[in-house]
């Protein structure tokens, strides 16, 4: 085989992916009960896929990834109640202004440890929430941005009280913004951040100018966040702080390694689990819904999760079999 | 009367770790299409002298020249764009990509098509280069493998080929031929033997018998200063050069 051949195949589309991308809009036509909650793994795996495109293909690990998706959040907010309603237009600015964050913060993470990396991240999103808080006349401060009517999408779709409307529109933008993700990845920029996560010094000297391509992974992953924030301000109609808490930064990274870190599809596979178990065990036990999460994490880390979705493959397998 | 320009030349370099003087005082010429060899006994710099060379440290004192311009300030992928490049004596390959991607990313760098992010690596002139350095580099077959499950000898020849896939004027060798085993040994002689004429070529080596095939001109470093530079006739008949290599062996 040579070089053309391989490297054709590796950008090949596969099977699974398809099946899971129809089931994906075949959910649309469902029954009216559950678009909320699908509406909600939308966005998560939107903001999880953009914390992978930094950790799993640059190597960048953030506990302040909810910066980003804060600052999405409130600008499509106060977008929407000053300028116009329309969503698209507000998704838009949204992602230009997390993204003009991320370029701005950007040169705070290309040095340094890891875990210098996690201190300057979670740094950056504490300041974010303290400003957000101190500018109650711009973000309602702790009360949240109250008032903030959406209209209908592309001028034609009201959101409506089940969330249809509201889980086609993340669906959609999820979707794009996969595909866009998918190429960059396997594109020769995506290349370069691969050989950079596994060993800067060998990147650089194999010609990769490592912090120029730093900076354009971290700022395209902040705009994936931002269009994160945007969609839940956006479909929930409301903004409060905890956008930017320090929770949101971390359910996000527990999601992306529940799903497994580096392969696209990571952040989507742990947005389905993280929100089917929130939903699942907070109704069974509303207080200790946490709890549980925490002992599946554990078994999680010490079972490893190859291992653990083999004794799963092989569980179905078994039942298929009597 | 003018000296013609080198392909490479420090003046002075030196580089001090606290109260260690790795790299003492190196006035160091490599002639265009050189064979050349650097050797001396383990820590006698020669690791050191190349990340100053490459700029994966900068020197305390000193200026590297590559033909001719003054590339000391320069940051490490610069100077792999002007065309020096090196290769690693420990192993530093990306063990989770097949030598296929390895190429590719180095090829396509030189391409200057790392900032394309719209289509998946490939294209025809870049597959056509991957497959030419392969093939000199017999790895023609190994390709699409994970590159950490290649056998030590094919890791090392990768190591050269992707050095090589950026077209060199200079390529540092950092002991190449490390660790492998005799079997897989002349497979990558042969490969050095085999590089293009136009191509300064610098070989560090700790093992003193592999040069003399190898190289026109042997430097030798000791405790970070060149001892004495010559043909490898003269290097072998140098009394000094023989006290440090047997104080080496007495010792160890
Ligand atoms: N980063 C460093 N910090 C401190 N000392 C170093 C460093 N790198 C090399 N040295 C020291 O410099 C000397 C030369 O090392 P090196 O260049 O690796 O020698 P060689 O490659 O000839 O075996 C050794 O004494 C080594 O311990
Ligand atoms: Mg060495």
């Amino acid at each position: 085989m040579n070089a053309q051949e391989s490297l054709k195949r590796r950008a090949r589309w596969r099977v699974p992916e398809i099946v899971f991308w129809l089931v994906a809009f075949g959910a649309l036509f469902a029954p009216a009960g559950k678009h909320l909650l699908l509406n909600e793994i939308a966005i998560l795996a939107l903001f999880a896929l953009s914390l992978d495109l930094i950790l799993g293909y640059a190597g960048i690990i953030s506990l302040g990834h909810a910066a980003f998706f804060g600052a999405g959040a409130y600008a499509a907010g106060i977008f929407c109640k000053l300028a116009t309603p329309d969503p698209t237009a507000g998704l838009v600015v949204a992602i230009v202004a997390a993204g003009a964050l991320g370029l701005a913060t950007s040169l705070l993470v290309l040095r340094g440890s890891d875990l210098t990396r996690l201190m300057v991240t979670l740094a950056v999103a504490l300041v974010l929430h303290e400003v957000a808080n101190a500018l109650p006349e711009w973000t309602g401060g702790a009360d949240g941005l109250q008032g903030m009517t959406v209209g209908p999408l592309l001028g034609t779709f009201d959101f409506d009280l089940y969330g249809r409307t509201a889980y086609a529109y993340s669906l959609a933008i999820l979707f794009v913004l996969f595909l866009l993700a998918r190429r960059v990845v396997r594109s020769p920029f995506g290349l370069s951040l691969t050989a950079i996560r596994r060993n800067p010094l060998r990147a650089a000297a194999l010609g990769v100018p490592v912090h120029r391509r730093l900076i354009a992974a971290y700022t395209l992953a902040a705009a994936y966040a931002g269009a994160a924030g945007a969609l839940l301000a956006q479909t929930t109609g409301y903004v409060s702080l905890d956008v930017l808490e320090f929770q949101r930064s971390a359910d996000v990274l527990l999601t992306l390694i529940i799903g497994g870190v580096g392969w696209l599809y990571g952040g989507i596979a742990g947005a389905i689990a993280f929100k089917i178990l929130q939903d699942v065990l907070s109704s069974s036990s509303p207080q200790f819904w946490m709890f549980w999460m925490g002992i599946f994490l554990v078994v999680l880390a010490l079972v490893g999760r190859e291992r653990l979705a083999g004794g799963v493959r092989g569980l179905f397998a078994r039942m298929a079999r009597q | 009367m003018s000296v013609p320009v080198s392909a490479l030349e420090t003046q002075g370099l030196a580089k001090r770790f606290g109260g260690l003087v790795a790299t003492n005082d190196v006035s160091f010429r490599l002639e265009k299409g050189a064979r050349h060899a650097l050797i001396g006994p383990n820590g006698a710099g020669k690791t050191t002298f190349i990340n100053l060379l490459t700029g994966v440290l900068s020197p305390s004192a000193g200026r590297v020249l590559l033909g001719g311009e003054d590339i000391t300030r320069l940051k490490p992928e610069a100077r792999v764009r002007r065309g020096l490049v090196r290769t690693f004596q420990i192993n530093q390959l990306f063990a989770d990509l097949t030598p296929l991607e390895t190429l590719a990313l180095a090829v396509g760098e030189r391409l200057g098509e790392g900032t394309v992010w719209h289509r998946p690596v490939g294209g025809n002139a870049l597959a056509r280069e991957v497959d030419e350095v392969a093939a000199r580099f017999g790895l023609a077959d190994v390709l699409d493998m994970r590159t950490d499950t290649l056998p030590y000898g094919k890791q090392r020849l990768l190591e050269i080929a992707v050095a090589f896939a950026w077209a060199p004027r200079v390529l540092l060798l950092d002991e190449p031929a490390a660790g492998v085993p005799a079997a897989e040994r002349q497979d990558i002689l042969d490969a050095i033997a085999a590089l293009p004429a136009d191509v300064a070529v610098l070989l560090i080596e700790h093992d003193m018998g592999l040069v003399f095939d190898f190289a026109q001109r042997i430097s030798v470093l000791v405790e970070g200063a060149l001892l004495t530079e010559g043909t490898p006739a003269e290097i072998a008949a140098d009394r000094r050069v023989k006290a440090v290599y047997l104080g080496e062996a007495a010792h160890g």
